[in-house]
């Protein structure tokens, strides 16, 4: 089957900065693939060409099969595209940017019943004929989701949907493009909610400075790269040298670890012991996708986003 | 979908048109209304002022001369008006991504920014028409005429705002754009006078207007009397039109300041 999307060794520089240094992924028809990464490492700057805002130095990419430069017309004509910018036309209604979006890519009055249904999915019945400059922020940035899906496209690329957004927006946005997805579209999400990436794509593609340095299923990264965390409440103490290249995180004395298998739960404790460190607590628990995006992007990389 | 019908297959570029149109339809106090009171104004005034002590053309009276330099001027103007703000707008709120993400060709994006243009300078030019009815009696010599040039000068105009735009980033940038280049065009263009009453210096000068050729041409077409040959003024307009849109279809193909 032809891939969603096919991405070959592309390379963006902005002058002297390779933002994007030879990318190449594949990503299936059906996937709901996350692609993450700290801030400037590349992500949006590898959307905007697949959207076709920006031009790659080198490199190719297709939608369906279809090159985003060479056939852009068919390749947009396949893509959805939630910018990452609160942006809006201050002149008009909801219901009416819905039809206007639908209508630039050529579909007209029987794209309705589906327009009714975005609107129904994100919430934004009640307000469909109210004017975007009175949406609160929580509201555009719905609008802004229906607007990338108003002519129904079989891959959706969602840029950081749910950055300041509200819980209750979130579960409803992410119900709703589950369903998208168990319909047959294929999600591309990037996000610095970890949490929503574990939770709900089933293979992620980590970036740092324009390159892919982990591309997997969300449970092989997981396995991989760190299988359990071991949180332990020690207080002020000077770590054995030992255990310290276990060591992922600290904070006001609470030690995180990450251990590659159970039998390292007694190395650390045992030389903890040696080191006469008494443990105030311990916490066990399964590694998640931060513990992976801190062994391979580092430490300084987590809550930002792109 | 897409399908075959005439409004399936263009129906992208119309979606584009009728957005352009609606927009400024909405606020058609400022865009409309606001031209039409400020060139009635300059005529109420000037008629006033000059009517009887000023004759162009012979059996012309002033008023009569003033009428259709007016309405010119204002079609050109608020044809600019319309793509030029339109796109910086877009731009400077950012919106002007919803456009760029469509499957839209260059060619579609042009010609539904041009014919709302052109849509807009010609409301505003019939509305003044019209008000200017109850001034003094108008006869129409050539009627082609005047839809040639109206037609042809606002997509002079609305190109030229395509481009301005395009290259602006800021509002202020626009601003001096507006002020600096299209308002002494059109000021110094013949609209209040025949440059024949120009020293023969500042003839010459104007002849490097391409207003005047607007005007002039929009004006033979209602009393068959001009400064030059309409046939030449059709031909300079018609050659810029040409220049301009071949211009703008290259900066917007290659996706300057559009596309990065």
């Amino acid at each position: 089957m032809t891939p969603a999307i096919q991405i070959n060794g592309i390379h963006k520089n902005f002058g002297n900065l390779h933002a994007l240094n030879g990318i190449d992924l594949t990503i299936a028809q059906g996937e709901f693939f996350a692609l993450l990464g700290p801030n400037g490492a590349g992500k949006s700057t590898l959307i905007s060409i697949l959207a076709g805002l920006i031009s790659p130095t080198a490199g190719n990419i297709s939608v369906m099969g279809f090159d985003v430069v060479n056939q852009y017309q068919q390749a947009r004509q396949l893509l959805g595209v939630v910018p990452q910018e609160l942006v809006f036309d201050p002149f008009f209604n909801v219901r009416e940017m819905l039809c206007f979006q639908a209508g630039y890519f050529g579909r007209g009055p029987e794209n309705d019943a589906w327009v009714d249904e975005i609107l129904e999915g994100l919430g934004l019945t009640d307000k469909a004929n109210t004017n975007m400059r009175k949406l609160s922020g929580g509201m555009k940035r719905r609008a802004l989701i229906a607007q990338a899906l108003a002519h129904k496209p079989p891959v959706i690329v969602l840029d950081e949907p749910t950055a300041g957004v509200d819980v209750e927006l979130r579960q409803m946005l992410w119900e709703f493009i589950k369903k998208l997805n168990r319909e047959g579209h294929t999600i591309i999400l990037t996000t610095h909610y970890l949490e929503e990436a574990e939770a709900l794509c089933s293979r992620v593609g980590m970036m740092k400075q324009g390159e892919i340095v982990a591309l997997d299923s969300t449970a092989n990264l997981l396995n991989k790269f760190a299988g359990k965390k071991l949180r332990l409440t020690l207080g002020d103490v000077s770590l054995p040298a030992n255990i310290q290249a276990l060591l992922r995180g600290q904070e006001r004395g609470i030690y995180t670890f990450a251990l590659s298998d159970m039998a390292q739960i007694e190395f650390v404790l045992s030389a903890l012991r040696t080191a006469n460190i008494k443990v105030q607590d311990m916490q066990l628990s399964e590694a998640d996708l931060e513990d992976v995006f801190l062994s391979l992007v580092g430490n300084s990389a987590v809550g930002k986003s792109s | 979908m897409t399908n075959n019908t005439f409004l399936g297959k263009y129906r992208g570029p119309w979606t584009l048109l009728k957005k352009e149109m609606l927009r400024f339809w909405r606020v058609a106090f400022q865009t409309v209304a606001a031209p039409v009171i400020t060139a009635l104004l300059y005529l109420l005034i000037f008629s006033h002022v000059l009517e009887g002590h000023v004759q162009v053309y012979d059996g012309v009276p002033y008023t009569a001369f003033l009428i259709p330099g007016l309405i010119m001027m204002s079609v050109l103007q608020n044809a600019f008006a319309n793509s030029s703000s339109s796109l910086i707008q877009s731009k400077v709120m950012g919106n002007l991504v919803f456009v760029l993400l469509t499957p839209l060709t260059h060619f579609e994006f042009f010609a539904a920014f041009l014919c709302a243009a052109i849509i807009r300078g010609l409301v505003v030019g019939l509305c003044i028409y019209l008000g200017a009815m109850w001034f003094v009696d108008l006869h129409v010599v050539h009627p082609w005429l005047i839809v040639a040039f109206a037609l042809l000068g606002s997509a002079v105009m609305g190109t030229f705002g395509i481009i301005a735009g395009i290259w602006a980033d800021r509002f202020d940038q626009m601003a001096a754009f507006q002020n600096f280049i299209i308002m002494p065009l059109s000021f110094l263009s013949g609209v209040f006078y025949s440059i024949h009453s120009l020293p023969p210096f500042w003839q010459k000068v104007s002849h490097l207007n391409p207003f005047f050729y607007m005007i002039d041409g929009f004006r033979y077409g209602f009393f068959g009397k001009g400064d030059i040959s309409p046939v030449i003024s059709l031909a300079i307009v018609g050659a810029s039109f040409i220049v301009l849109a071949l211009i703008t279809l290259k900066m917007l193909k290659s996706g300057y300041k559009l596309r990065a």
